[in-house]
């Protein structure tokens, strides 16, 4: 599947190509893609139903939807009615095992968006529990792996649907992103990811992790199939109080352009000590190509950056240990009844056998900062430190377009690498995590692929592009020229 | 600030998790190692700045009075893993300190 969402839509409208046979397509590829371990539900029966049903509608002369037979898989940590939701967690399954997930009883209002513009879900993917990790291993069901290199994680947390686009099993995915959950993996499988603007995409049905950061956004293949499936998802939700009036901006039509008069930023504290040679090498690639299709190219300096690991681990924890205390084993979800059976014994018996080590490591971080006696000093501190990461980011913006940088530190890790250590694995959203504080959008584009060695192959480099708020058209519009000098590539086995 | 093994003992309390207690040390070295480093705050000036959360959303506008059917009874309770007619069932608590 090598053609862009939009033109494939196109296809399917005109009746050059059918909705059935795209479904096939994915599901093959999805039955294929098994060893990577990125999809934990695949409905193949509920996904032919409503590829025929399209098929037939357009037969009968019927509108489709702007995307009208396009096979999405979505992150399991998005609520799907009938089909499980598990967020990978053990906490929201009745035994433990994947099959045995929560059903919903109602579909995200990312889901119900789709399913009005005519996509066809076709899986659910894995990814870190509760998606909390960078490294799409934190999952119940087992790590995800590269379609890159099977030795190394796709990242995190929404693994699963980055491989899901790499493998070219479906041309887009839904992510969230709460600290670079979609751009992190999005960059090291070589694929499109956006984080929304705060407040661009409605959460309703997204199971919450951080409640001031998370947002849900489109991977995708290339440039325009995001821009067209950010369409679909932008937009004012009455169900999410947090979600804004603000007008959607034609996204396809920013993709053609340009880059002429845009000024980007670079920060040098994204190019400081840590940052791999070859991720650097790619990325300035990527801003060589922005400087030849007309943007002017200035510094400028993002000085509280440095903080932004620390604050956020304060902040997403306080706010985890708070969303998270709604799975007690008593409405939903795994239930466990303790030796000692009174209430607390069974919340304490279904809390600790349902979450696996990191999510209990971020509660037990979360009560600590917000417990009395450690408020000020750690979370009141951090909503402070968080208002100074804004307020660099402004400064900024007042001079630039949009600031460009890379999304990773490295390349894709290898499995188990920073599994043992907690730290060195939060150190991996160093990039993405001031955009996510400061509520702005995000993408990341393909920048090219690292030099193979002897020890490495060659793997993918994404390029971070940020903007002020809801300036998602403009961040396409640079994306789209990085593209053009760097067309996406598909890993060896699945091209 | 350093935390020490009843730290996480006393935090496991206040967070409803019943921890292994073979799992207890470990955890008590990640944390601390994670408190140390996010400690890195106090050096932030932050003198005069207020607490902050995204202002992108410009007013979080009301929806409209109209009454509307939620879930049924019946379909919140589907997924309960334990029921008694028409409502969770929970293990009795009054007697809990």
């Amino acid at each position: 599947m090598s053609e862009s969402v939009p033109s494939l839509v196109s296809g399917v409208q005109a009746g050059r190509l059918s909705a059935e046979a795209l479904t096939e397509g994915a599901l093959g590829v999805i039955e294929r893609a098994g060893p990577l371990n990125a999809f934990l539900h695949v409905d193949g029966e509920g996904a032919r139903a409503a590829a025929r049903g399209l098929d037939e509608r357009r037969v009968r002369g019927d509108e489709l939807g702007p995307l009208a037979g396009i096979p999405i898989a979505v992150k399991d940590s998005l609520c799907t009615q009938g089909m499980p939701t598990t967020a990978a967690s053990r906490s929201l399954t009745r035994d433990g095992s994947a099959r045995s997930g929560w059903r919903p009883p109602y579909d995200a209002t990312v889901v119900s968006r789709l399913r009005a513009a005519g996509a066809v879900i076709v899986a659910k993917t894995n990814q870190d529990e509760l998606a909390m990790g960078s490294s799409s291993e934190n999952s119940a069901f087992g790590a995800v792996k590269n379609p890159w290199d099977l030795a190394r994680t796709p990242g995190g947390s929404s693994g699963g649907s980055a491989a899901a686009v790499a493998c070219r099993a479906t041309p887009l995915a839904l992510g969230s992103d709460t600290g670079g959950s979609i751009r992190q993996p999005a960059a090291l499988c070589g694929v499109v990811g956006i984080k929304p603007t705060y407040g661009r995409v409605s959460r309703y049905g997204l199971i919450a992790f951080g409640s001031s950061l998370d947002q849900v956004g489109p991977l995708a293949t290339d440039v325009r199939s995001a821009a067209r499936l950010l369409g679909v998802l932008s937009g004012h939700d009455p169900l999410d109080s947090t979600s804004a009036t603000v007008p959607v901006d034609d996204y396809e039509a920013a993709c053609e352009r340009g880059a002429r008069g845009l000024r980007i930023g670079v920060p040098s504290e994204y190019f400081a000590s840590g940052l791999s040679p070859e991720v650097e090498r790619a990325v300035r690639a990527g801003l060589d190509a922005l400087r030849d299709a007309g943007a002017t190219i200035v510094d400028v300096e993002l000085p509280h950056t440095r903080y932004g690991v620390a604050t956020y681990y304060v902040l997403a924890t306080a706010e985890a240990s708070s969303n998270l205390a709604r799975l007690d084993g008593v409405r939903f979800g795994l239930r466990v009844e303790a030796e000692r059976g009174n209430l607390d014994g069974l919340y304490g018996a279904s809390r600790s056998a349902g979450f696996g080590r990191e999510v209990q490591r971020r509660i037990l971080l979360g009560t600590f900062v917000l417990s009395s006696g450690y408020y000020d000093a750690y979370y009141a501190k951090a909503q402070r430190v968080r208002a100074l990461v804004a307020r660099d980011f402004e400064r900024a913006f007042a001079r630039v377009d949009a600031i460009a940088a890379p999304t990773s530190p490295t390349v894709a890790f290898r499995l188990g690498e920073r599994l043992t250590d907690p730290l060195a694995m939060y150190l991996a959203d160093v990039y993405t995590l001031p955009a996510s504080l400061a509520g702005l959008p995000a993408l990341s584009v393909p920048a090219g692929l690292s030099t193979a060695t002897d020890a490495d192959p060659a793997l993918p480099v994404g390029l971070q592009l940020i903007g002020p708020a809801f300036a998602e058209a403009s961040l396409l519009a640079l994306a789209a020229c990085v593209e053009a000098a760097c067309p996406p590539s598909t890993p060896e086995p699945w091209a | 600030m350093s935390i020490e093994q009843h730290d996480v003992r006393h935090l496991a309390r206040l967070a409803k998790l019943a921890l292994d207690e073979p799992d207890i040390p470990a955890l008590a070295t990640e944390l601390a190692r994670i408190v140390e480093y996010v400690a890195e705050l106090a050096a932030v000036d932050t003198t005069g700045v207020e607490p902050w959360l995204p202002g992108a959303v410009p007013a979080a506008p009301l929806r409209p009075d109209t009454p509307a059917r939620g879930l049924s009874a019946e379909l919140a309770l589907d997924q309960a893993p334990r029921r008694r007619e028409r409502a969770f069932a929970v293990p009795a608590f009054v007697d809990d300190e």
